[in-house]
């Protein structure tokens, strides 16, 4: 299953949830209102180069670190990303866009190699982002487990359909 | 095979015999705390189609980011909440008055050695300092945890950072979080656990032992540990005579990797904007100029925090120009500041004392900056725009930092005086 689209780039490290999405907006609870302020605190051009460059998110290391705000997923997801590639990423935001279905490459250094509106192709179960002239990049590809999860639309979808029939308390 | 008493944890759990690191086992979660800012877990658990909660006794909300709400929204947000752990019989309700999740979970009895505990906050990993996994998650795998009761979770590889030598007077366990920030960086520990280990640590009180554990998330930490001794077990019992048992690891097990410092000369240490690991000496940063001090959070608000700061503020003021705002970490903590005379202390030295709870520390209200200003800040984290306007600047610093730099209107400590 590979992810195709022109590439967003975002040559930063540590870039915490804080940036993806400010405290202040932390009560903002609908996903209709999100796209409007995402990665606000890292770059504002970001949100209208998703609509006009790609929809691959590429970045360097320790994206998503700080808070476990689940803003800092469901933002980019209304913003229009598909995918995002990162040298790193911060444990709960992987949790989060594992639970929220979005696809998350780890692949130390693909940020240097990549550029601006290059097409570019992301297979998470085989861990590979392949470039615009063919060269292939290995990441970490997603255990089986995390990669069920992310191939049936989350974790909701699949609580649902366990949890179907049960009986209010 | 030797296992570490985390994997032991984990095991216990999941009704496995053995846990190895990269295992993923699904655990019974004993404390599943929420807060206030996260009602996405309630929109999650509906999404889910939830219908009741799995052991509501063993959850808990905690009104603790918006003590008391800033805003209409989070008022409503809170309502929303109260409503749903009616309706659902949640076990916890912690009111706008109580304080900070991490600090009410030992004073409330409700955290022990072995416990997994998740929290929607991220600094849950500051429940090792207790001998039991902590971790944060987001709203919807607390969701997931609502629905089963249980939540998926890989087994971490596990580093271990000993603390050798003493640490000099006036150093605190925040200088020595630092000191390792600075050294090993922001993701040294991705996905791992770390347990901290060494004279510095077991010479510790508890609550400065917290810290470590706080600030292990800002190195990529998972979970962390150390091993409860006598400290730990009179920390607890102070709040709390429920039994347990302490996990030990196995005297074999093998540590993915070992740090090794020796912190005996260590001096303060500031983490200078915008990012957790950019640390030097004070020393190096003497005299920037400062707005505002905040001495507050689950990280430095703390009882330890409150009389650190308010033993060197007695008799003094806060420079003019500067304004200090001070946010205890529960209302315990509040209680005791009050006996000692800390409370009175820091009202005289010219403190404005918040409601106990999040508030600044993340940005939320009471005590907010502006455009261009710089904070000393005894919280966790110093992103850009982490506590007000995105040109504000936040230095990371321990609460006897923060406080003599309250007095100068600059950055410094009494070493340096
Ligand atoms: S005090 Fe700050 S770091 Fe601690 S739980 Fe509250 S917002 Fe999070």
């Amino acid at each position: 299953m590979a992810i195709r689209s022109k590439a967003v780039v975002l040559r930063q490290n540590n870039v915490s949830t804080d940036q993806i999405w400010p405290g202040k907006y932390v009560n903002i609870s609908d996903p209709g209102e999100m796209a409007a302020h995402v990665l606000e605190g890292a770059d504002k051009t970001l949100r209208d180069r998703f609509k006009t460059v790609g929809r691959i998110l590429v970045t360097g290391s320790s994206f998503g670190c700080g808070s476990s705000r689940e803003q800092a997923v469901i933002s980019l997801l209304q913003a229009g990303v598909k995918a995002v590639v990162a040298s790193s990423v911060g444990r709960i935001w992987y949790r989060n866009a594992i639970n929220l279905a979005l696809p998350v490459l780890i692949c130390p250094g693909a940020v240097d190699k990549i550029a601006e509106g290059d097409e570019i192709a992301v297979d998470l179960e085989a861990g590979t982002v392949t470039l615009a002239g063919g060269q292939v990049l290995k990441g970490q590809p997603v255990g089986e487990f995390v990669f069920n999860i992310i191939k049936s639309g989350g974790i909701k979808q699949l609580m649902r359909q366990k949890h179907a029939g049960e009986e209010a308390k | 095979m030797a296992m570490h008493a985390l994997h032991k944890i984990m095991a216990a759990k999941s009704g496995q015999t053995a846990v190895a690191p990269g295992d993923i086992v699904t655990c019974a979660v004993d404390v599943a705390g929420i807060n206030d800012i996260y009602l996405m877990v309630v929109h999650a658990f509906r999404a889910m189609g939830g219908k009741r909660v799995m052991r509501p006794e063993r959850v808990a909300i905690f009104m603790d980011h918006n003590a008391p709400s800033p805003s209409v929204q989070g008022a409503e947000n809170q309502k929303a909440f109260r409503e749903f752990a009616a309706r659902y019989g949640i076990g916890h309700v912690f009111e706008i008055n109580e304080g900070i999740c991490h600090q009410l979970l030992p004073e409330a009895g409700l955290v022990k050695p072995g416990d997994i505990v998740v929290i929607t906050d991220s600094h849950t990993t500051t429940h090792g300092a207790f001998g039991a996994f902590g971790t944060g998650v987001g709203s919807t795998d607390m969701a997931v945890i609502l629905l089963e009761g249980s939540l998926w979770l890989r087994a971490p590889e596990i580093v271990n950072v000993k603390l050798a030598g003493k640490l000099r007077p006036g150093v605190m366990a925040k200088d020595a979080a630092l000191f390792i920030l600075g050294k090993l960086g922001t993701d040294f520990a991705n996905y791992k656990a770390i347990e901290f280990s060494g004279a510095i640590v077991r010479a510790l009180p508890a609550e400065e032992r917290m810290v470590l554990c706080n600030m292990a998330v800002e190195m990529g930490a998972k979970t962390t540990y150390i091993a409860p001794d006598d400290t730990t077990i009179a920390y607890l019992r102070q709040y709390s005579d429920k039994p347990f048992a302490i996990p030990a690891t196995d005297a074999d097990f093998v540590y993915e990797k070992i740090y090794e410092f020796d912190l005996s000369g260590l001096e303060p240490q500031v983490a200078l904007p915008a990012s957790v690991d950019n640390v030097k000496p004070v020393k190096e940063a003497l005299g920037t100029p400062i707005d505002q001090v905040f001495i507050g959070s689950c990280t430095g608000g703390k009882f330890t925090d409150i009389e650190a700061a308010a033993k060197y503020l007695r008799g003094k003021k806060v420079a003019r120009g500067t304004r200090l705002v001070v946010t205890m970490a529960s209302k315990a903590t509040l209680g005791k500041a009050i006996a000692a005379g800390h409370y009175q202390t820091l009202l005289a030295a010219g403190a404005a004392i918040t409601v106990p709870g999040c508030a600044a520390c993340y940005g939320g209200h009471s005590g907010l900056l502006g455009a261009g200003e710089r904070c000393a800040t005894t919280s966790n984290r110093n992103f850009p725009g982490r506590m007000g306007d995105e040109s504000s600047a936040l230095y990371l610093v321990s609460p006897l930092t923060a406080a003599a730099t309250a007095v100068a209107g600059k950055l410094t400590h009494p070493d340096y005086e």
